[in-house]
């Protein structure tokens, strides 16, 4: 029987779980959370039970059904609050996989060094959000924050919210504010209409089978209706004002090129504001493993949703932004196939047609919602770019101008952009994007380097010099011992 | 006006919070209920700062609340660099804000 490690309890994560059982695989689940269902069915903790908790979710009780399942298998072994930190080449194995187990951050984890014969990567995605003037005051938040929050705590980020950037997932963003007994001020969609209509119209019956999309969709916007939300199209928040913490916001019409035009600004008063421009896949441990990327850089994979390593599938949101219904679909075609399932079984053949219906989808979802070039436009040359080492966009461009380096590295180590404690997640992208639009050719020579964290968090010197425990973790629901553990 | 936690009563899940958590952050005592981030128990006092920043000294908090951005950074129990969005308060938590200022460059050296 196979061993099969799968990283990340998301929705394609568990998908690849039961997959792998199906096909008779021995069944790791990690996830860095204490709990399963990822960002997407992040929901409350067992000491905080809540009779309609559906209420906040779609698909719950297609997730509560994969978790009994899962939890109930003798032959999967989750492991939570298991954060991996290192993915290693060896020989004879597709992967070593190193594991911190116990509390976020804490020194004194376990640590684990998993031999697994092979890897489903399901690692998911985060928040892209654009710098504008004013993003690093509190009170501005991402999109996930306010979700993660809500549904995760339930605590708002604020009682009048303005909720703003680009794509359908500010639309249950806001639903998750107002369920959560917030205002929802307005949603902003900074493409125009017609940009989002070009996306979503042509070919229309291939979007036929996506029902279920539909559903979702229709849901968020029944309750944008409910709560008469203003939903605007071509506008973008291109500051946030207040000394210690966010009070106003400006908002502008942008171009279809994300341009803010002159003379359109709008002061709305606010005491948080939730902005997102879309999503950066995680793509650090796949790439660590050796996984190549596409042009677009998502994971690369083949039918199976093999990545060009033997042994390394890769499933969700680092294969494309697609949402859960293709997450799943991929999930259970790379789980199946990671446990050595045969690849023309009647058990992938589902999986295989949602996948492609959904894919038509995201497609649609990319040519809609994108990220336009325009929105460099609203930065001026104070606003904080890098969060974390606080580089400014005129200090970025003066490090770019001051050399004629095209190498996205060294333009890093000059201007520090980067290379805080992040590790370049919150700004990578957008740092790069500045650069490459900054620099002799329009082009950065080394532009991978952005998604390349060898140690993909931060850990504790003392942990890392700390003697190899060959003890497995106890927090987990189902154990059963696993031969190829060798710390 | 700001960020609060939605009263259990008049939450439309029906929920119902467990044991009460007491945490001490910069000294004051805050409650929370078991299964709450540090985060979540700072915010729902209203508060939405705890950290300075190193270059600049200005206050941040919550922003990605997904353990990506590492600005709610904390101390806990002496052990800096803990993303407070992450980690569940435990009844008895010391929490103390962080500010790591940068190094002071020494008098006669190049940066000087």
């Amino acid at each position: 029987m196979a061993d099969v490690l799968v990283i990340g309890a998301g929705p394609a994560g568990l998908a690849a779980a039961a997959a792998a059982r199906e096909a008779g695989g021995e069944v790791t689940l990690l996830d860095s959370s204490d709990v399963l269902g990822g960002q997407y069915w992040r929901h409350l903790p067992d000491s905080r039970p809540a009779e309609r908790e559906r209420l906040l979710h779609h698909g719950w009780d297609t997730f509560t059904a994969l978790r009994r399942r899962l939890e109930s298998d003798p032959h999967v072994r989750i492991v939570t609050s298991a954060q991996v930190w290192a993915i290693e080449r060896d020989t004879g194995v597709p992967a070593v996989v190193h594991v911190l187990v116990g509390p976020p951050d804490a020194g004194g984890r376990q640590r684990l060094a998993l031999r697994p014969d092979a890897v489903v990567f399901a690692t998911g995605a985060h928040d892209r959000t654009l710098p504008f003037p004013g993003w690093d005051l509190p009170g501005v938040f991402t999109g996930g924050a306010a979700q993660a929050l809500a549904k995760g705590e339930r605590i708002a980020v604020g009682r009048r919210v303005l909720v703003a950037g680009a794509g359908p997932f500010l639309l249950p963003v806001a639903a998750s504010l107002t369920q959560t007994g917030a205002t929802v001020v307005g949603v902003l969609e900074a493409n125009r209409l017609s940009t989002l209509v070009k996306g979503w119209a042509p070919r229309p019956w291939q979007l036929a089978s996506t029902h279920a999309k539909a559903r979702e969709l229709a849901g968020y916007v029944a309750n944008h209706v409910r709560h008469a939300i203003p939903y605007r199209t071509g506008r973008a928040v291109v500051a946030a004002h207040g000394t210690d913490r966010v009070t106003s916001v400006t908002t502008a019409a942008v171009d279809a090129a994300w341009t803010p035009i002159a003379g359109t600004e709008r002061t709305v008063e606010v005491d948080a504001v939730c902005v997102s421009h879309g999503f950066t896949p995680r793509l650090e441990l796949a790439i660590a493993a050796g996984c190549a990327l596409t042009p677009d850089r998502f994971v690369m994979t083949g039918p199976d949703q093999q990545t060009n390593v033997v042994g390394l599938y890769a499933a969700g949101e680092i294969t494309g932004i697609g949402g859960v219904d293709l997450a799943m679909a991929e999930g259970s075609i790379a789980g199946w196939a990671a446990a050595g399932g045969p690849p023309d079984d009647k058990a992938v053949r589902d999986g295989r047609r949602r996948r492609a219906a959904y894919r038509a989808f995201a497609a649609r979802l990319e040519a809609a919602h994108g990220i336009r070039p325009g929105w460099t436009g609203w930065l001026d040359s104070h606003t904080i770019v890098c969060r974390c080492e606080e580089v400014s966009f005129g200090r970025l461009c003066g490090a770019a101008d001051a050399t004629s380096t095209t190498s996205l590295r060294s333009l890093k180590l000059s201007s520090r952009a980067a290379l805080g404690i992040c590790q370049g997640r919150m700004c990578g992208r957008s740092v790069e994007e500045i650069l490459a639009g900054r620099v002799a050719g329009g082009r950065l020579r080394d532009e991978v380097v952005a998604d390349q964290r060898p140690i993909a968090v931060p850990i504790r010197l003392g942990d890392l010099a700390a003697r190899r425990d060959p003890e497995p973790p106890t927090a987990s629901p189902s154990q059963s011992p696993t031969p190829n553990e060798t710390e | 006006m700001s960020a609060y936690l939605r009263s259990a009563a008049e939450d439309p899940i029906r929920r119902r919070d467990g044991e009460p958590v007491a945490i001490s952050v910069d000294g004051e005592r805050l409650t929370g209920v078991q299964g709450q981030s540090i985060a979540g128990i700072i915010l729902a006092t209203g508060r939405l700062d705890w950290r300075v920043t190193s270059a600049g000294s200005r206050p941040r908090g919550v922003f990605c609340g997904i353990g990506v951005c590492f600005d709610c950074l904390v101390t806990v129990n002496d052990e800096p660099d803990v993303r407070a969005c992450l980690r569940r308060a435990v009844h008895g938590d010391v929490v103390v804000q962080q500010h790591d200022p940068l190094p002071t460059p020494v008098e006669g050296s190049i940066d000087g």
